[in-house]
């Protein structure tokens, strides 16, 4: 794969690596244990667009949000989740 | 001898001499290892999968499914090589393969006899009683038979290379159509690859008569290749099949640099395997033959009729003295003509259909040949050659013809497989009768020529140019697309695929599959194109399946009644072509598999005879051995007493270090560290841990405050990496609002433990600096010119670590030990902090939560941190979990080893008594005796108690006390010392 | 039609025209009492078992495509029970207990072949570990076997001991463990539960799952509405896809593994390899072909291809445990897509609809579990409650805390 990265440009997928969907949202510390498990642990895991986290490792280490498909792997979009 | 007289694209003014099974040939630069075979009157070139069936030579490419040898000797042997797609050279050694005792005399041809019991499938109906002999008995027996060539079992001498190219127009084949996109792309100004399988450009143009442009088609391809070279952005990648199509534009080819010689020169890798990353892509891998399928369809002397023009023409081969030609159209008529030009006698062509058309019918007068119209091939004869057509006719009846040529013209396959790596799908073209390529190829990717189904020249050579430059245009450059080159359209019909029923009518030649065995298939249900493959075996051989693979497909078809299109293929995945390992791999091996890491003391330690091991990627120093040390142990055990008694140095330098800075670092660290952080006064050193954010243990190490806002931490060596990466995802995803900044110093920093009561006096000579325990007490922290010092212990003495930047790493270290200090290895540091009931490693194991480690009273209740919801899960909070515990062997003398479990004393040893393990072990030097630590359900609460130390895989046994996780000072009075 | 060497015998001599499908292409009907969906190793399992130990033998098995056609066809064909924790391990060692007869089982030979599986370890902290692990092993009455570099060197000569980045200090071998032959197993446990009485439905797929009252009541297919009051999910690398459909979220993401297979040659590797400091292992099949693999792609995919760096990442590991490799070829790679789920164990258990059953997160680990699976799989269909050798496998145990997480990488599936 190649991954658009924003501040470096297109990247061969092996300079980054992959933690998994970017969508849960860590809840708030008094959260309850089932919105923790639910953050921790349960999962979506489309067959179609799904946003994730990838860390551009060889590249600027920052902590990107690519937006794939999970059949074709064509890539929507790639941002910084800070810009 | 069967080389012409005359023509052929070979150089007839060098010889070159070859062996094949111990024989000495010779061939001309330019032949292929089966061409020269050919001239010499050699056609049985091996021994089928199953049957063992004399095998020949049946096309004129890599795609061959029988022509398989060994090539090469020694560690560069070479199983399952096509001789097609091999170049001669001089010296070239090859050898017959999968026969025993010889290729001529092969006594496992015994099991044609058997054949009717070696149906597809039949292993899975049998060999199933005794229970026990399958491992012993049949499956040996089975496993002698299969396989065909031998592998070296050496280690490969040759070595590999791996590049990457990025361009914008990547086309692959330079066939016709390869050509004339290369011609309109290269004009463009566009970076373009030509990537071509073949040392030499032009494809079926080398193999055929035929004119372009007023010029013989070789010739153009010659003249072509001279205008490409001239375009300063176009590179021409000869030898080289782009083997796999992947995500985004990424192409794999392997490049054979030096397969063509008897080996590399010097310091030149065999193959090159290049990763290409293009804007646009025009496939242009043109088309196949393949199989007609009949009753003795393998027998050396079949050949597909192009294949025959490919010798006659390129390699100025007659394949044979007398042929007979089989067509279901103007393709074996083509031949047909060729072998008359040639001066081949042709006995007689049997064509399929009824009405031969007057031309062909014509041209078979003129030459003498009997048609035989309406007819098909009832069987051929011969021992290992052939000697005997027989062709049944449309009225019945059949005439046994003498000859030791039988091409046949099966059409052609269009070669999509590139096409489909993505997971396209082939679509069936009943005017064409093939499979052409997917209606989604990949994105980027155009197919052209031949292998989009254009066959005709003229329509080949349209459809390239039309390719390169829209290709070109859509990478982004302004172009026309030029005046194709010309060449007539001969509207070759499409040759339709041809089944003859009968016994040992091939459908996988390398496999021995045939038609009745897709007919088995068919009658036990395995319907589906994936489930007659797999239990056949059809199309899974090296050939996969090229020449056959559609012939399984249509006899299937045939037998449900389903067209071509309802049947449909099976997938192609990467490689399109087998690939070596070797090149793959590239220069990955051996040594340099992976990187090494070396401390900047590394040199110092090698002097001192350190001896070293493997730390991750670290090379670290074990131990330091001395004169008249015959033992590691004793090498070991001197220098933790060094360090108990005196002062010790040792390399830390691997350990993690994360430099931060900002207003939130503190607030940052809090939600990193399950204690508090930010009141940690500047000047001071914490310990700290971290929890993934299950709850679980991540890491843990210091946190040193060096100024207010300027932090560094340490990490342990294996998990740095993983800290830093969780600390960016922390802060850039978790709390981005928090002002503060980090970066791996890790490299930055020589950094040496010093260790023991006399510390303090290595440190002030080597700082030449007083340092009192007043001013720089335990956990203080400073700076001392281009030194930062941290008055940390592992190993539970007065310790200080010292850091410099890694340029003075080696003259640190080297003042460190000319100021008294006794080098130690990690071997030591080990001892040390087991003796302290440090947990590290064995512990740090991921499985582990703070209380099992009992770093519990580190939990803060004050603060959110990463991992605190989840530890409070039940089962993190249970009592029973295993829990940090020390042992000692009750005979103090028993050692004792990590990874024993812990029973109870008087317990069978079976997994419902099982209560723990030990984590790691070692022998004290400071108390004489072994000790260990253990993860022991309900551990805290069961010191003093005596269990079992149950080791069965190293054949131990021993009886173990249950203490406290701290042997050595538990007041910690000496590192305060 | 019982298989053996006499009707093979016996069919030889009339041209093989005797033999019968080995399992009916059934059509769908209306309702069953219990509804299997996958038709892979495990669904097929789980309804011989459903039939064979449990009388139930109403039963329909839906696999959207061909039988076979996911994971179980596309996998290394190893099956071992050297697993570290106890809840694992039991299970998989019933789980090779029932691999152990089971040609003689299902009439079909499956060709289980229990060369051994040897874990090479490369350092001291890799051998405690494997220790730790052969001990424990040992402790469940499974054969474990903790060797030395020399044992190592004395078994598997070719590897290479004396040029390595990461030299070889021995290994753990189970010497029961092998490989089995893969398409075999489905064939076997299809024609098993065939001849047993179910259905066996392909080119069926399931679109929908209907629920009333918190209560499974059948499946919508492509072939129709199908009544079940029970109705099983073994459907491996879509199981977050079809539980969705029951409104269901798993803690499972869906990733490709490759594998490959070389052209074959004639015997060199015995058993089954594993290599310690990379991602590789490597055996070889009856047929010759060296069948190997590595580490997961790494990203959540439901597309059956594989990413080049792992290509070459896999290669790099086989070139340097085994340098013999360099010039033979690569054949055939696949990319089949895993359930990982996020502590790398599996998962056989209610789920919160009642009569809705899951079985899923079988990692790159499911083949060999096969068996097993589809026992403790039946038994929880047939009885409502988990079976004893796969009662760790629970749903809840990410609430709970009772993960199994063999390798302690924590709830992130692609480390796994």
């Amino acid at each position: 794969m190649r991954i658009p990265c924003p501040h470096c440009g297109e990247r061969a997928s092996e300079e980054f690596s992959y933690l998994g969907a970017a969508d849960p949202l860590r809840p708030p510390p008094d959260a309850t244990a089932e919105a923790w498990h639910a953050y921790v642990f349960l999962r979506d895991n489309p067959a179609g667009n799904l946003r994730e986290f990838w860390h551009h490792v060889h590249g600027c280490r920052r902590w990107l949000i690519v937006t794939r498909d999970t059949r074709t792997h064509a890539i929507a979009a790639c941002v910084d989740p800070r810009a | 001898m069967m080389r012409l007289a005359a023509g052929g694209l070979i150089d007839r003014s060098r010889s070159v001499r070859f062996a094949f099974d111990g024989r000495v040939y010779t061939g001309h630069p330019g032949d292929t290892l089966a061409s020269a075979l050919l001239a010499n009157g050699v056609r049985l070139l091996g021994r089928s999968f199953k049957y063992h069936r004399p095998r020949g030579i049946m096309t004129a490419g890599p795609e061959d499914p029988c022509a398989l040898v060994e090539l090469r000797t020694g560690a560069r042997r070479e199983p399952n090589t096509p001789a097609t797609a091999v170049e001669l050279f001089d010296g070239l050694e090859a050898q017959s393969q999968n026969r025993f005792p010889s290729l001529r005399f092969d006594l496992m041809a015994a099991n044609g006899w058997l054949a009717p019991l070696l149906a597809a499938g039949f292993y899975y109906k049998t060999f199933m009683w005794p229970a026990g002999w399958w491992e012993r008995v049949y499956e040996p027996l089975i496993r002698r038979a299969a396989g065909l060539g031998r592998a070296s079992g050496l280690p490969d001498p040759d070595t590999y290379d791996r590049a990457h190219l990025f361009c914008d127009v990547l086309i692959i084949g330079a066939g016709p159509a390869g050509l004339a996109a290369a011609l309109a792309a290269g004009r463009s100004g566009a970076r373009v690859v030509l990537c071509e399988a073949d040392a030499r450009l032009g494809g079926r143009l080398l193999a055929e008569t035929c004119e372009i442009d007023g010029q013989p088609g070789a010739a153009w391809a010659t003249s072509t290749e001279a205008t490409l070279r001239a375009f300063p952005e176009l590179r021409v990648l000869t030898r080289t099949t782009v083997f796999g199509a992947y995500d985004h534009g990424t192409y794999a080819a392997v490049e054979r640099l030096a397969d063509h010689q008897p080996f590399p020169d010097a310091h030149q890798p065999r193959e090159r395997v290049w990763r290409i990353v293009a804007k646009r892509t025009v496939l242009a891998a043109g088309a196949v033959e393949r199989l007609v399928a009949f009753p003795g369809n393998d027998r050396p002397g079949v050949m597909l009729a192009g294949a025959v023009r490919c010798y006659l023409n390129r390699y100025a081969v007659a394949p044979g003295q007398t042929a007979v030609v089989a067509t279901g159209g103007a393709e074996g008529w083509r031949t047909v003509e060729a072998l008359a030009a040639r001066g081949i006698r042709v006995a007689a062509v049997v064509d399929r259909r009824a009405e031969v058309p007057p031309a062909q019918a014509a041209l078979a007068q003129r030459i003498g040949a009997r048609l035989f119209a309406g007819a098909r091939i009832g069987a051929t004869r011969g021992a290992t050659n052939l000697r005997t057509v027989i062709v049944e006719g449309a009225t019945g009846g059949a005439q046994r013809l003498t000859a030791d040529l039988l091409a046949v013209a099966g059409g052609w396959n269009p070669q999509v497989q590139l096409a489909c790596h993505l997971g396209g799908r082939p679509v069936w073209d009943e005017t064409r009768a093939a499979f052409l390529p997917p209606t989604t190829p990949p994105p980027g990717m155009e197919v052209a020529g031949a292998a989009a189904g254009r066959f005709g020249l003229g329509e080949s050579l349209r459809d390239g140019t039309r390719a390169g430059s829209d290709a070109a245009v859509a990478a982004g450059f302004a172009t026309t697309a030029p005046e194709p080159p010309s060449a007539p359209d001969d509207d070759t019909p499409a040759t339709p695929i041809w089944l003859m029923p009968g016994r040992k009518a091939f459908v996988d030649l390398q496999h021995d599959v045939t038609m009745d065995d897709i007919a088995l298939a068919h009658r036990e249900g395995f319907r589906a194109v994936e489930h007659f493959k797999r239990y056949t075996t059809h199309g899974m051989a090296t050939d996969q399946g090229k020449t056959g693979g559609v012939l399984g497909m249509a006899a299937m078809a045939a037998l449900t009644g389903r067209s071509m299109a309802e049947t449909g293929t099976t997938l192609h995945r990467p490689p399109s072509t087998p690939v070596a390992i070797g090149a793959l791999a590239g220069r990955h091996r051996g040594k340099d598999f992976r990187p090494t890491r070396l401390t900047p003391g590394h040199a110092w330690a090698a002097e001192q005879g350190a001896s070293f091991v493997e730390s991750g990627v670290w090379l670290r120093a074990q131990w330091f051995p001395r004169a008249g040390e015959t033992e590691w142990q004793q090498s070991v055990d001197r220098e933790v007493l060094a360090v108990r008694n005196g002062v010790g140095v040792s390399d830390v330098s691997t350990l993690g270090k994360i430099e931060l800075a900002g207003p939130d670092g503190g607030a940052f660290l809090d939600f990193l560290y399950i204690n508090m952080l930010s009141t940690l006064p500047v000047g001071r050193v914490r310990y700290g841990a971290m929890l993934r954010e299950d709850g679980f243990v991540l890491d843990d190490g210091t946190v040193a405050r060096l100024e207010a806002e300027r932090w560094v931490i340490t990490t342990t060596t294996a998990n740095a990496a993983r800290v830093l990466a969780h600390m960016e995802f922390a802060h850039q995803v978790l709390r981005p609002n928090l002002r503060v900044a980090f970066v791996s110093v890790t490299d930055r920093w020589a950094q040496y433990a010093v260790a023991g009561k006399r510390a303090r006096e290595v440190i002030q000579a080597v700082l030449e600096h007083a340092i009192p325990d007043a001013a720089f007490p335990a956990m203080a922290c400073g700076t001392f010119g281009s030194a930062r010092l941290f008055r940390i212990s592992f190993s539970g003495e007065l310790a200080y670590e010292i850091a410099v930047p890694a340029r003075e790493g080696d003259a640190l270290v080297r003042r460190i030990v000319a100021a008294g200090a006794v080098p130690y290895g990690l071997e030591a540091l080990g001892v040390l902090r087991i003796e302290k009931g440090h947990p590290a490693g064995g512990e740090l194991n991921g499985q582990t939560t703070a209380r099992d480690l009992g770093l519990g009273r580190l939990l803060s209740a004050r603060k959110d941190f990463i991992g605190r919801a989840m530890a409070l899960r039940p089962a993190l909070l249970d009592p029973a979990r295993p829990t940090l515990v020390g042992l000692r062997p009750a005979d103090r003398r028993t050692r004792l080893r990590a990874g024993a479990h812990l029973l109870p004393r008087d317990a069978p040893a079976r997994i419902e008594h099982d209560q723990g393990w030990i984590t790691s072990a070692a022998f004290s030097p400071t108390l004489g005796h072994p000790i260990a630590l253990a993860l022991l359900t309900n551990g805290p609460a069961r010191h003093g108690e005596r269990l079992r130390a149950h080791d069965p895989v190293r054949d131990g046994e021993t009886e173990v006390d249950v203490v406290e996780p701290c042997f050595v000072d538990p007041e910690g009075l000496r590192l305060r010392g | 039609m019982s298989y053996s060497v006499f009707r093979l015998a016996r069919e030889a001599l009339r041209g093989q025209v005797g033999w019968k499908p080995a399992w009916r292409d059934a059509a769908p009907k209306p309702g069953y009492d219990a509804v299997v969906v996958g038709g892979g190793g495990h669904g097929l399992a789980t309804a011989y078992y459903l039939a064979k130990e449990h009388g139930l033998a109403n039963v329909a098995v839906l696999e959207k495509s061909w039988i076979g056609s996911g994971n179980a066809g596309r996998n290394t064909t190893i099956i071992r029970s050297n697993y570290l924790l106890p809840g694992n391990e039991r299970f998989y060692e019933w789980s090779m207990k029932l691999w152990e007869g089971l040609e003689q089982e299902l009439n079909y030979n499956t060709m289980v072949s229990q060369r051994g599986v040897l874990n090479l370890y490369h350092s001291d902290a890799q051998r405690d570990a494997y220790a730790r692990r052969g001990n424990g092993m040992r402790l469940h009455g499974v054969d474990a076997d903790l060797l030395d570099a020399a044992q190592v060197r004395a078994r598997h000569p070719y590897l290479d001991f004396d040029n390595a980045r990461f030299p070889i200090r021995g290994g753990l071998l189970q010497r029961r463990g092998g490989t089995a032959r893969h398409d075999a197993v489905v064939w076997g446990y299809a024609r098993g539960a065939d001849r047993r009485g179910v259905d066996i439905v392909q080119n069926c797929e399931v679109v929908g799952i209907d629920v009333v009252n918190g209560k499974v009541r059948g499946v919508r297919t492509t072939r129709g509405d199908i009544v079940a009051n029970k109705v099983a999910l073994a459907c491996a690398g879509n199981s977050s896809r079809v539980a969705s459909l029951a409104g269901l979220r798993l803690p499972i993401e869906s990733h490709v593994l490759q594998a490959f297979v070389s052209e074959a040659i004639k015997p060199l590797i015995d058993g089954v390899i594993t290599f310690g400091a990379g991602h590789f292992y490597i055996s070889q099949s009856d047929k010759g072909g060296l069948v190997f693999g590595g580490d997961i792609d790494g990203y959540s995919s439901y597309a059956q291809r594989g990413s080049l760096p792992v290509v070459e990442d896999v290669m790099e590991g086989g070139m340097a445990v085994l340098p013999m490799l360099g010039r033979l070829r690569v054949l055939r790679q696949w990319g089949g897509i895993m359930d990982m789920s996020m502590d790398g164990s599996p998962i056989i258990d209610r789920t919160p609809i009642a009569g809705l059953y899951l079985n899923a997160g079988w990692c790159y680990g499911g083949f060999k579990a096969t068996p097993a699976s589809g026992w403790c799989f039946a038994h929880l269909i047939a009885h409502d409650a988990p079976h004893p050798a796969g009662d760790a496998f629970r749903l809840d145990r990410f609430v709970t805390g009772a993960v199994l997480d063999e390798k302690g990488v924590g709830a992130q599936p692609n480390l796994h």
